[in-house]
């Protein structure tokens, strides 16, 4: 039967983050939380495989307690079981620390009941890295497909899958065997409405909860700020730039305006660029 | 004597170089130039090395010695004609753990993404995503300068350095056009070392079976000279005809601000900013964008900045070197008629 995992993440809805104009410090308070987009769209994509195939979908999230809101959204949506991954002693984790934790735990799902595709979003919104992804198909030896857009095909007798992955200068149709990993954008599936009977579902589940005291046992070496190479040595905010000169085309004039703009382009000595006459 | 190696990835698709290689390699001569003092006076050697695999691609290895690299390893293979994760990081991990470099940059496009988090995690090493500045500094504790990356955070909002203290090589990834190309330089020498790989055809676990190349809206806005954008402020999609007209007539290419792709008035390949493309263009037009911290990473490094916008306390306004404050309706034919008319003008 097939068997699929989507790695989601919640995160902050970076589209609403602010900066408190005095501190100049992030404003957390009233950032609504959500799944990280891509994550979504991937675990459309496996919910939409498990019902052609008949099979089961298992997600994991990484972090503290709150996440577990969105891993009984992702029971909404179709995922059967879920797993929250959680111990303080996996804070402060970067990358490559993320990457080991969430290896071992798919490891020890796959080892239980094996599974045939690993879905993550392309990239959590927060960070961007898109890093976590191939780090995890690495250490669990398996063949990974990023930038996935459309799974044309799984064949489970053969153990293949055909994915569409989109890069900058075309499109990839892909075949690899499975079990293999991908990371998809938002084409890989719809985000469908949520079935009555999961919806209910969704509300009263309660995921497993996974810990250095077990299920299974981590690398202490490996985890948290020990395990993670990187550390941020500085923050800051971006140096202001200097600010141009303004005109203003309803007190001076459209004509003004225009004839200043030009006057500064030839002082920049992109004047010849802007009229198309670029060598 | 030791030798500090400082490596860039080559990318290359079908014999073809993204130039994110050449700007790597200048951002990598600036890196190795900074610890020069300290490694004169320890005795030690630095070299700026290229990597590059692929299937007969050695006339890319001699350009990158043009470009500045002092020695390139080239892994030349019939199974890597066409990128693919496994043997590209399974034949970078042997050579990198072959000759332990000390920084390693690879271009943040989607191939060295791809490729970046495996070779990363294959070294057991820390990896930096899309940095917007590198340099080599001193850093408390630490016996030898060491990469400072700082790269966006937050939508931009905030910019945090990276530093890795103890794991080799120390890698980032930057987007094209976040630094500048160098020179080519003709005249310059450098070595060639061939490399082989150890993974087979059927180690590959891939089979790309067709390539698809889009037929619609395959816009290279990352390398255009000039760039016309419109923002929320077009007040829907249609805006967007009258921007086409002007970038037109400046014989550039349409961009975009994130909320205009986000409600599907135009589609991602246009988008400027930290999560669409970073651009240096000569010429930046940007009408109808308020300038979100998001939008100005992407664009503030361009040449000359044009803002059109009604609100006079638009954020744009502190990146552009004129600011038009007025309608972009009424503003870019304006614009469009006067380049027209200069154009003339020359013919």
């Amino acid at each position: 039967m097939f068997h699929a995992l989507v790695a989601i993440k919640q995160v902050p809805d970076t589209t609403n983050i602010r900066i408190d104009p005095v501190t100049g410090n992030l404003v957390r308070e009233g950032v609504p939380a959500i799944m990280n987009p891509y994550d979504a769209h991937a675990l459309a994509a496996a919910v939409e495989w498990k019902r052609k195939l008949n099979g089961r979908v298992t997600v994991v999230s990484m972090g503290p307690n709150s996440f577990i809101t969105t891993i009984r959204e992702a029971i909404e949506l179709g995922a059967d079981r879920g797993i929250l991954v959680s111990d303080r002693k996996f804070a402060g984790a970067d990358t490559l620390a993320t990457s080991y934790v969430l290896a071992e735990v798919i490891r020890a799902i796959h080892e239980q009941d094996p599974l045939d595709l690993i879905f993550f979003g392309k990239q959590a919104i927060d960070g961007d890295t898109a890093q976590v992804g191939p780090g995890v198909a690495v250490r669990l030896d398996m063949p990974i497909v990023t930038y996935a857009v459309a799974i044309r095909a799984v064949d489970l007798d053969d153990a293949t899958v055909v994915v569409e992955r989109k890069t900058e200068r075309w499109t990839e149709v892909v075949e690899t065997p499975l079990p293999a990993l991908l990371t998809c954008e938002k084409d890989i599936a719809e985000i469908p409405f949520a079935p009555l009977p999961d919806l209910i579902r969704s509300l009263r589940y309660e995921p497993e909860v996974w810990t250095m005291d077990g299920p299974i046992t981590f690398d202490t070496e490996m985890i948290g700020v020990r395990g993670s190479p990187t550390i941020v040595y500085q923050m800051g905010t971006p140096p202001l730039p200097e600010p141009g000169e303004k005109i203003s085309a309803r007190e001076e004039g459209i004509e003004a305006a225009l004839a200043f703009t030009f006057k500064k382009a030839q002082e920049a000595g992109v004047l010849q660029t802007m009229i198309g006459g670029a060598q | 004597m030791t030798t500090r190696r400082f490596w860039v990835f080559l990318e290359q698709e079908l014999g073809h170089v993204h130039p994110v290689s050449w700007e790597l390699l200048g951002v990598a001569r600036v890196l190795a130039s900074q610890v020069a003092e300290e490694a004169a006076a320890a005795g030690d050697e630095v070299v700026v090395e290229g990597v590059l695999l692929g299937h007969q691609v050695r006339a890319i290895a001699e350009m990158a010695i043009g470009y500045g690299a002092d020695r390139v390893y080239l892994m030349d293979d019939p199974v890597l004609e066409h990128y693919r994760n496994c043997p590209f990081y399974m034949g970078i991990e042997a050579i990198a753990t072959k000759y332990e470099p000390e920084v390693f940059l690879i271009g943040a496009t989607t191939l060295g993404r791809d490729l970046a988090g495996a070779i990363a995690t294959s070294l057991g090493t820390g990896l930096t995503a899309d940095c917007t500045k590198l340099e080599m500094g001193d850093v408390k504790g630490a016996s030898q300068k060491l990469l400072l990356a700082t790269r966006p955070a937050f939508g931009g909002n905030i910019m945090a350095t990276i530093v890795c203290r103890r794991h080799r090589p120390q890698m980032s990834s930057v987007r094209p056009r976040v630094f500048p190309a160098p020179a080519y330089d003709p005249e310059a020498r450098g070595e060639i070392v061939e490399e082989s790989l150890d993974v087979t055809e059927e180690g590959a676990r891939a089979c790309i079976l067709e390539f698809i190349h889009a037929k619609e809206d395959t816009v290279d806005i990352e390398y255009s000279d000039v760039i016309v954008s419109g923002g929320r402020g077009l007040g829907g999609p249609d805006g967007f005809a009258l921007i086409k007209e002007l970038a037109d007539a400046m014989g550039g290419v349409v961009g975009s601000s994130r909320p205009c792709v986000d409600a599907g008035w135009i589609s991602y390949a246009h988008q400027v900013g930290q999560s669409g493309k970073t651009v240096r263009p000569k010429v930046y037009v940007a009408a109808g964008i308020s300038g979100a911290l998001q939008h100005k990473v992407g664009m503030q490094n361009s040449d000359f900045i044009i803002a059109i916008n009604n609100d006079p306390n638009a954020p744009i306004f502190e990146v552009a070197d004129v600011g038009i404050i007025g309608d972009l309706y009424e503003v870019i034919p304006a614009m469009i008629k006067e380049i027209k008319a200069r154009k003339e003008a020359q013919a």
